[in-house]
């Protein structure tokens, strides 16, 4: 059994704290204890996980009140030292709140929940969250949401681009980004970003609920498993193919 | 006893017959003063109105419910609990309950859906049960009213809000579109649950000095008298009485869910009750009768939202995400601190006596004094006359048009498919979170949804269903249909039906067609799930759906669960590979009356609904089980609504492939295309394969007729029907999205 | 007694899709005349006047009350 133990963060309202759990206890069979979020100093994680869900009702804004949550100065702490921190769908906008992710999520364009299996296209497979992907490789993920409609300053946007923050985007099956495979309106069809240092990940769409064929899909196991071979391995491992280059959408889409 | 001197319960100066406004009638009135040996007061009237209302008390429907089946070798729990409860071995059971909000959700939609799905998860958990799925059952009036579809956008909003927050997948569902319903939209939400048959908890109090526990939300004004706004027709007043709604709050409802699943699986409670309709009184009362001890309850101790609030308000508050707990006195400093962690109140407000009184104080000072077991259970059942309809004879003798020289048979079909009532739901389940809990391995869109066991081989599957068409033609057979297709539903995904829920929609029962209705209703469900073998778990009746005196249509909701012995049987409606055969098992007969072609092309609901045989409705159940589990079945799919014509294209646009199929010639086209005969199933397999499944017909006595081979883009149908599979998918997909676009 | 309002709105050039929603549904009921639809929150603050100030309001408008990546807030100040 891997030496490496994940820990859970569980938020009041956090509802797919027990899918990664699941996921990663049950299909991986690595080390995975949940971390409540009033805990101060929890001890022994190597990689944290903020789960999806609805973090204190997400009445005020996503992510906004958890982000004050105790635990959060630890995940602070824990990301500026280099360890591996994904946030999926609320965890994402918790990151965003609490500024580990550049940006902030609008309410999706068509102003509803919307529950779909969607494709995202891997556009940098050199972090540690997509290492086992191949480069530009289409992952099939749900996304389930109301608020990933993701927004940020274009200057940002730039530097971003540049550095290769830009981890997933939302395409069509054969991996093209344009406007029809956007399910929120994502400035730049955005899926999933990182953080400089990409140790920092935050995704949309939910690779815990489709981490098993019987679910419909099982591409979201490689998000679990890149982490846990970057860790194992003690330093990165490529999944092959070329260094990062940011590739343009069909422009005539995305701008339209 | 308390002494007399701090008794208040002298009636004050009430003024003569109130209780009229309370909604009591003469004759309950004097049954209550017949029980208390006095007259009441209006706290005590109060809690006598809410608890008798229809809505809480079943006092219309309870003779006519004795009839359904509610035995069986897997039943743990039948009705009259919060939930019904049956084994699916390996240790565990399914809780599942099925529940009216139509009223509320007629005047605020998104807060009368949402909390609907809040009370009916609660029902689950108050079991001891955790939540693994949510369905729900819609009825709203034409699309093309801007008001209908306020009220549908509202209501899915609001289910979508509610159940995503909670974290619960909502994983099937029906909403149908006709006049009748165009103000009084039906809102029928499910809820099923999981539980160890070691943890299950009841709702009967135990335990003389034990602790009577509030936990949940503080209590405000919400909702008072909404039970008995349940139980009143709709009229232009009824927007008027808006206070009546409550507000739901999703995320308290997942910490009290949390904390009180945390607290029966250590144990810390004797017993669990949730508060829905009629708030603490219907709850208090429930336990003690149940368990046939008093309670006392003392409202000074009850944490309040409102200020200044009377003790009747805050016996009958309907405020959201409250349960009420009954634990030995030395668990509440556990229990308490539980709660604390969730982030939730847990306040103790009262404890058990031996007496069978209910008894409300303020501190020191007694407010109400009720036996128990009379306010729960002895209200007076009301002997309701039933009549024949008149409109029944004009129906079936209606003469139905030849149907002779139908024309352009792709068109028509192609018309069918984008009916609201026929088209893809997408629009409506794209709302709702179908994964959360990684056990969904049926989505909505097909027969039935389906979720699987963790830890065990097994899976589950579900269905919602009801056609008030069938049962506004003829109560009887729409009852046994009703029953009947949410089966043959199961079946098509590979699920034994093992039980079954129901929620029951019906117009003023004091009128006695109405009454006649729901009794017909009741005798067809009943003598079907006696035939197919299906015990009723749990229950509701909403009576009063009626509009300035127009009734809805009878519109009985079925909620079926169905057993996936080994989850790999799990089958699903499309078609897989080119070159399978296509395959009809049952008959078609000329079942035009109450079709949705005759509506849509003749705007006529009339005729006799399908013919039903029991029998061979079993038999094909059996023979579709028995070819899954032998792995012949590469598909199947119920023929309902819009005919085999509309199956065999949902086969083919599920699947994305053509197909080529026949048509019976002893009928005439439009019959055979679009009849809504019942105990039908188009399956596909593999050529190989067809000696066998036609061997297990004969068996079962089955007919089992090859009708054609799936392949190519395009669905051929006969001489008559030429279309691509892109076109029919295009329609049928995009009638509620570009309906529903602003 | 002092009583905050806080507005909390879409930052300027961010897109506002319940805005633009409610503009149409607006233009459908005729009236034409609103060119544009903004949707934001209000939140009302009640503090003891000992404990009033401003730099604090400020601070938990931009902390918490509003994100200011899309939202732009202000607020009003009256006594009750």
């Amino acid at each position: 059994m891997s030496k490496v133990r994940f820990g859970v963060i569980v938020f009041p309202g956090s509802n797919c704290d027990r899918d990664c759990y699941y996921v990663l206890k049950d299909l991986l069979q690595v080390k995975v204890d949940y971390i409540w979020h009033q805990e101060e100093k929890p001890k022994g994680f190597d990689c944290l996980i903020l789960p999806g869900g609805f973090s204190y009702g997400d009445y005020l804004r996503c992510g906004a009140i958890a982000r004050f949550s105790p635990v959060m100065e630890f995940v602070q702490d824990f990301a500026e030292q280099g360890g591996l921190v994904l946030g999926i769908c609320n965890g994402f906008q918790i990151l965003l709140e609490c500024g580990l992710l550049p940006g902030a999520m609008l309410r999706n364009q068509g102003l509803k929940f919307v529950c779909q299996f969607i494709y995202v296209r891997v556009d940098n497979n050199q972090i540690p969250f997509t290492g086992a992907a191949q480069p530009g490789q289409v992952l099939q993920l749900p996304v389930k949401h109301n608020e990933g409609n993701y927004y940020v300053e274009e200057e940002t946007l730039k530097e971003m681009k540049r550095r290769g923050q830009i981890v997933l985007r939302y395409s069509t099956k054969e991996g093209v980004v344009t406007r029809e495979a956007n399910p929120n309106g994502a400035l730049d069809n955005i899926a999933g970003i990182c953080n400089e240092r990409k140790n920092v990940f935050g995704l949309m769409p939910h690779p815990e609920n489709s981490s098993e064929p019987i679910l419909g899909s099982q591409d979201g196991l490689l998000i679990f498993k890149s982490m846990l071979q970057y860790m194992e391995d003690g330093e990165f491992r490529y999944g092959g193919g070329e260094e990062f280059r940011y590739e343009e959408g069909r422009e005539d889409d995305l701008d339209a | 006893m308390r002494k007399a001197g701090r008794m208040i319960l002298m009636p004050e100066n009430l003024p003569p017959k109130i209780y009229q406004d309370l909604g009591l009638t003469d004759y309950e009135y004097e049954r209550i003063v017949s029980i208390l040996g006095r007259q009441p007061n209006y706290l005590e009237l109060s809690m006598f109105s809410v608890r008798w209302s229809e809505h809480c008390s079943y006092k219309s429907s309870q003779k006519a419910l004795r009839d359904f089946p509610t035995e069986g070798k897997r039943v743990i729990q039948g009705p009259g609990e919060n939930a019904g409860i049956f084994s699916i071995g390996n240790g565990l059971a399914i809780a599942m309950k099925i529940e009216s909000h139509n009223h509320p959700s007629a005047v605020e939609p998104y807060q009368g859906a949402a909390t609907g799905v809040g009370g009916i998860i609660r029902d689950i958990f108050a079991m001891g049960a955790r939540p693994i799925a949510n369905l729900n059952s819609l009825r709203f009036g034409p699309l093309d009213r801007p008001k209908v579809r306020y009220l549908l956008e509202g209501v899915v909003a609001g289910i979508g809000g509610y159940s995503n927050c909670v974290g619960i997948p909502t994983i099937g569902g029906e909403v149908y579109f006709e006049d009748c319903y165009e103000a009084n939209p039906l809102v029928n939400a499910m809820c099923v649950g999981l539980v160890k048959t070691d943890t299950i908890i009841k709702s009967g109090a135990r335990g003389i000095g034990n602790k009577l526990i509030l936990i949940g939300s503080a209590t405000g004004r919400d909702g008072i008298h909404g039970a008995t706004f349940a139980s009143d027709e709709l009229d232009e007043s009824s927007e008027e009485r808006r206070p009546s709604v409550q507000v739901g709050d999703p995320f308290t409802e997942k910490l009290v869910m949390e904390a009180c699943l945390e607290l029966v699986e250590r144990g810390l409670l004797v017993s669990l009750q949730d508060l829905g309709a009629a708030g603490l009184t219907s709850s208090s009362s429930e336990m003690a009768a149940k368990g046939g001890v008093g309670l006392e309850i003392d409202i000074s101790r009850v944490p309040l939202r409102g200020e200044g609030m009377q003790p009747f308000e805050i016996m009958i508050s309907e405020s959201q995400e409250r349960m009420l707990a009954v634990a030995e006195p030395d668990k509440v400093e556990e229990i308490t601190k539980v709660c604390d962690r969730w982030g939730i109140r847990a306040a103790v407000i009262g404890q058990v006596t031996e007496d069978g009184i209910l008894r409300v104080v303020n501190e020191s000072q007694t407010l109400a004094e009720i036996p128990a077991r009379a306010l729960s259970q002895e209200v007076p059942l009301r002997n309701l006359e039933v009549r024949r309809p008149a409109y029944l004879d004009n129906l079936h003798h209606y003469p139905l048009p030849s149907l002779e020289s139908e024309k352009d048979l792709s068109q028509h079909m192609l018309e069918l498919l984008a009916s609201p009532n026929l088209c893809s739901r997408q629009w409506v389940y794209r709302q709702y979170d179908q994964l959360v809990e990684t056990n969904t391995i049926g989505l909505p869109g097909a027969d039935a949804g389906v979720v699987r066991i963790k830890g065990t081989h097994k899976a589950l599957a579900f269905k919602i269903d009801g056609n008030g068409r069938y049962c506004y033609l003829d109560p009887f057979a729409g009852g046994q249909i009703a029953v009947a297709e949410a089966a043959r539903n199961l079946v098509c995904r590979g699920a034994q039906p093992v039980a079954m829920t129901d929620c029951l929609n019906f117009g003023n029962p004091e009128k006695p067609e109405i009454y006649w209705q729901f009794v017909e209703c009741m005798r067809g469900m009943s003598q079907a799930c006696r035939v197919l073998g299906i015990p009723v778990v749990s229950g509701n009746v909403s009576f009063y759906n009626e509009n300035f005196g127009e009734p809805i249509y009878p519109t009985p909701t079925v909620g079926m669960a169905g057993l996936i012995e080994d989850m790999r049987w799990c089958t699903t409606p499309e078609f897989k590979d080119e070159g399978d055969l296509v395959v009809l098992l049952g008959e078609t007969h000329q079942d035009m009356g109450g079709s949705e072609y005759l509506k849509l092309f003749h705007d006529l609901i009339a005729g006799q609904p399908p013919a039903l045989d029991l029998d061979l409705e079993k038999r094909v159940h059996l023979c579709c089980l028995e070819a899954i589990r032998a792995g012949l079945l590469r598909s199947a799919h119920d023929c309902s609504e819009g005919g085999l014509a509309v199956a065999v294209a949902e086969s083919c646009i599920l699947g994305g492939l053509g197909a080529t199929v026949n048509i019976q010639e002893e009928h005439k086209q439009t019959v055979a295309l679009f009849s809504e005969s019942q105990s039908r199933i188009v399956v596909s397999l593999k050529e190989e394969d067809l000696l066998h499944l036609e061997e297990i017909g004969r068996r079962h006595k089955v007919p089992v007729k090859v009708i054609g081979m799936v392949g190519g883009d395009r669905l051929t149908m006969g001489k008559v029907i030429h279309l691509t599979v892109t076109e029919m998918k295009k329609v049928w997909e995009d009638t509620l999205e570009s309906i529903m676009r602003i | 007694m002092k009583r905050v309002l806080v507005y909390v709105t879409p930052k300027k050039g961010i897109l506002d899709p319940a805005g633009q929603a409610t503009q149409r549904a607006l233009q459908s009921l005729g009236y034409h005349e609103v060119e544009e639809v903004k949707i934001g929150k209000y939140i009302q603050l009640t503090i003891q006047d000992n404990n009033f100030s401003e730099s604090s309001i400020k601070e938990m408008c931009s902390r918490l009350l509003a994100n200011p990546v899309i939202e732009d807030y202000h607020y009003e100040v009256s006594d009750v």
